[in-house]
């Protein structure tokens, strides 16, 4: 049987991390069909269908899909269930929201967050905020399982011609409204997928101190995190949130600046390739996953940074 | 307004979890359990809006072993009305925690069913959506604020991208984030009332749900250990390791 992917887009562009979700669902099953929902997202299935590792694109359009809500998307889903042995999505905001809905009505217990693919049935996750890893086998029919899409590389996107298959939606539901998204722009990399994150914490103070932050951001073209405490404090965004009930990063460098390491931080972000801490608390746990620490107060050691990095004139973009 | 809330007993998110050695999970003997962080931000953005007039009443509901009552208690003690407790033994899946809370609502008949976004132990966070999906309600999750109107709800949700503002029809089932609201201590007081107030207990078995577990355990490690760090003398030290040795910048 094939396995059933459902792609997160915005109706003109696909979400990076369907990308990731795609490669852990081609190590599934190698007959890989997306479904591309939403409303006037033609472009977003054809640019789906360019996807080396996937073998067909099933697209709808309909106004009721054009903001996600699982209580649209989740009837749909089922409806064209019947073919699969796997249902998969990514486990970021998206997927999380949609994707128990979905087994739920399919009668699955679902597999959240995989990490690594064993087989068709089993797979590891972590759990305790990262604190185990469990190896798991789904001995349901049909699985469900959302992907930890930091742990998979990004598929290709172009080479590929799979088919495009206009399907049928389902009815609308009418039991909830989309009303609005503020979206934060911003012309940073994502956090998701950046090279470089850098990361304040409740050590920044202020709101306005984030802006020696976001200076050392710009010149290493990074994306900017925080910690749960840092958001909390109303010093940046929601968004930007980092950990167990935030964002997963893995980039190859990843900064935190006045952040003390809590576990449910860690969780977000102990994969990264290189970890530096600035702290001026030499005991901060975030010392203990340090590649690189600097005891230090943040207040003069970000200036030097910023100084010591207008030397070098080779930063990759 | 009848608002039901669901919470679960946890290992305490201070503790820091050990795998057991013969990988059949983690350690939880004398080890510190709590009710789940968001599970508090349920209780009480309950208590809240029965302050404010538009609830009557709250129920908490817990699913699990015998002591998993303490959560209840806790939720008695902050402001909850009544308490149940379904008994079962051992790990219960999401899916089969939905399927019990399903047969309380039907029983019940809440006009909202409060619960956490993510259960800090599993980390599945399902629950609330499978829920929803069962009683074919509307879902409000990671919700960071709620404001009640006639017969909806209107929910400001955090996701990847920011907030998401959305409308729900009542009854609606929603999840809780850590940012809802700050949760209230149980006064001495408060804790000694909760005492006198009623917990009906009910054995899983009873209501005819199948709590099997779909998924199988095979095992739990540790996850691979971070070589140990240095620590750098200075900015200028700093920036030429992550040059010259990491070549990361
Ligand atoms: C269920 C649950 C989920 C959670 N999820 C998350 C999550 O997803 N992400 C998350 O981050 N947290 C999460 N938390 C919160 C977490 O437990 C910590 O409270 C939080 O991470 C602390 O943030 P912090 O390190 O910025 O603040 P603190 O712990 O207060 O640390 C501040 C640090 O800054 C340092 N500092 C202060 N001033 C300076 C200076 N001038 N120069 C240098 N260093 C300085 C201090 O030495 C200290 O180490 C969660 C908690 C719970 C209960
Ligand atoms: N055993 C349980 N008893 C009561 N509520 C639960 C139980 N398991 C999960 N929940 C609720 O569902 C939420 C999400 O849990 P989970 O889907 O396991 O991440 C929790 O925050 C609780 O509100």
């Amino acid at each position: 049987m094939s396995v059933l992917l459902i792609a997160e887009h915005n109706n003109k562009e696909i979400r990076p991390f369907t990308l990731n979700a795609i490669t852990a669902a081609s190590q599934i099953d190698s007959d890989l069909h997306v479904l591309v929902a939403g409303n006037s997202c033609l472009d977003v299935a054809k640019a789906v269908s360019e996807v080396p590792l996937v073998k067909k694109v099933l697209h709808v359009d309909a106004a009721h899909y054009e903001n996600f809500l699982p209580e649209n998307f989740a009837p749909l889903t089922v409806k064209i269930s019947k073919n699969y042995s796997h249902i998969i999505c990514s486990a970021n905001t998206f997927g999380k929201n949609l994707m128990p809905r979905v087994a739920a009505l399919l009668d699955t217990s679902q597999v959240s967050d995989i990490i690594k693919v064993v087989s068709s049935d089993t797979f590891i996750r972590p759990i305790y905020a990262g604190n185990a890893f469990a190896t798991v086998k789904s001995n349901d029919v049909k699985k469900c399982v959302t992907i930890r899409p930091t742990s998979f590389e990004p598929a290709a996107t172009s080479g590929g011609s799979a088919t495009v298959e206009k399907i049928d939606g389902s009815e609308e539901s009418n039991i909830s409204k989309f009303i609005k998204r503020e979206e934060v722009k911003s012309d940073r990399p994502e956090l998701g997928t950046a090279r470089i994150v850098i990361s304040g914490g409740r050590g920044m103070q202020s709101g306005d101190n984030f802006k020696l932050i976001t200076a050392i951001a710009d010149k290493l073209n990074a994306a900017i995190g925080a910690s749960r405490a840092a958001v909390d404090a109303g010093y940046i965004t929601n968004d930007h949130q980092v950990g167990q009930t935030g964002k997963v990063v893995v980039p190859d460098l990843y900064i935190a600046v006045g952040i003390s390491g809590a576990i449910q931080h860690l969780a977000g972000m102990k994969e990264s390739k290189v970890i530096v801490a600035i702290n001026k608390d030499g005991e901060a746990p975030i010392f203990s996953v340090a590649d690189y620490g600097l005891e230090a107060d943040l207040f003069e050691a970000l200036p030097q940074f910023l100084e010591e990095l207008n030397k070098l004139n080779t930063i990759q973009k | 307004m009848k608002i039901l809330v669901a919470v679960k007993r946890v290992i305490d998110y201070n503790v820091q979890v050990r795998v057991k050695e013969d990988g059949t999970g983690v350690v939880t003997d004398n080890v510190k359990m709590s009710t789940n962080p968001p599970d508090d931000n349920a209780i009480e953005e309950a208590v809240k809006i029965k302050e404010s007039g538009k609830a009557k009443e709250i129920v908490a509901v817990t699913v699990g072993e015998e002591k998993a009552q303490e959560t209840v208690r806790k939720a008695l003690a902050v402001g909850a009305d009544r308490g149940i407790h379904i008994k079962v033994d051992g790990i219960i899946e999401p899916l089969a925690v939905s399927k019990i809370l399903q047969k309380i609502v039907e029983k019940e008949k809440p006009d909202l069913v409060f619960m956490g976004k993510q259960a800090i132990d599993d980390d599945c966070n399902q629950t609330g959506q499978m829920l929803s999906a069962l009683l074919n309600w509307p879902q409000a999750t990671f919700a960071s604020k709620i404001e009640v109107k006639e017969n909806k709800l209107e929910v400001i949700r955090e996701v990847d991208e920011g907030l998401e503002t959305i409308e729900v029809n009542v009854p609606a089932v929603v999840t809780c984030d850590l940012r809802l609201n700050e949760p209230r201590y149980a006064s001495l007081p408060n804790i000694m009332k909760a005492k006198k107030k009623p917990i009906e207990q009910i054995n899983a078995s009873d209501l005819g749900v199948d709590t099997k577990q779909r998924i199988e355990q095979i095992k739990v490690e540790e996850p691979p250990k971070r070589k140990a760090g240095i620590k750098v003398a200075n900015v200028a030290e700093l920036v030429q390791k992550l040059k010259n040795e990491a070549k990361v910048i």
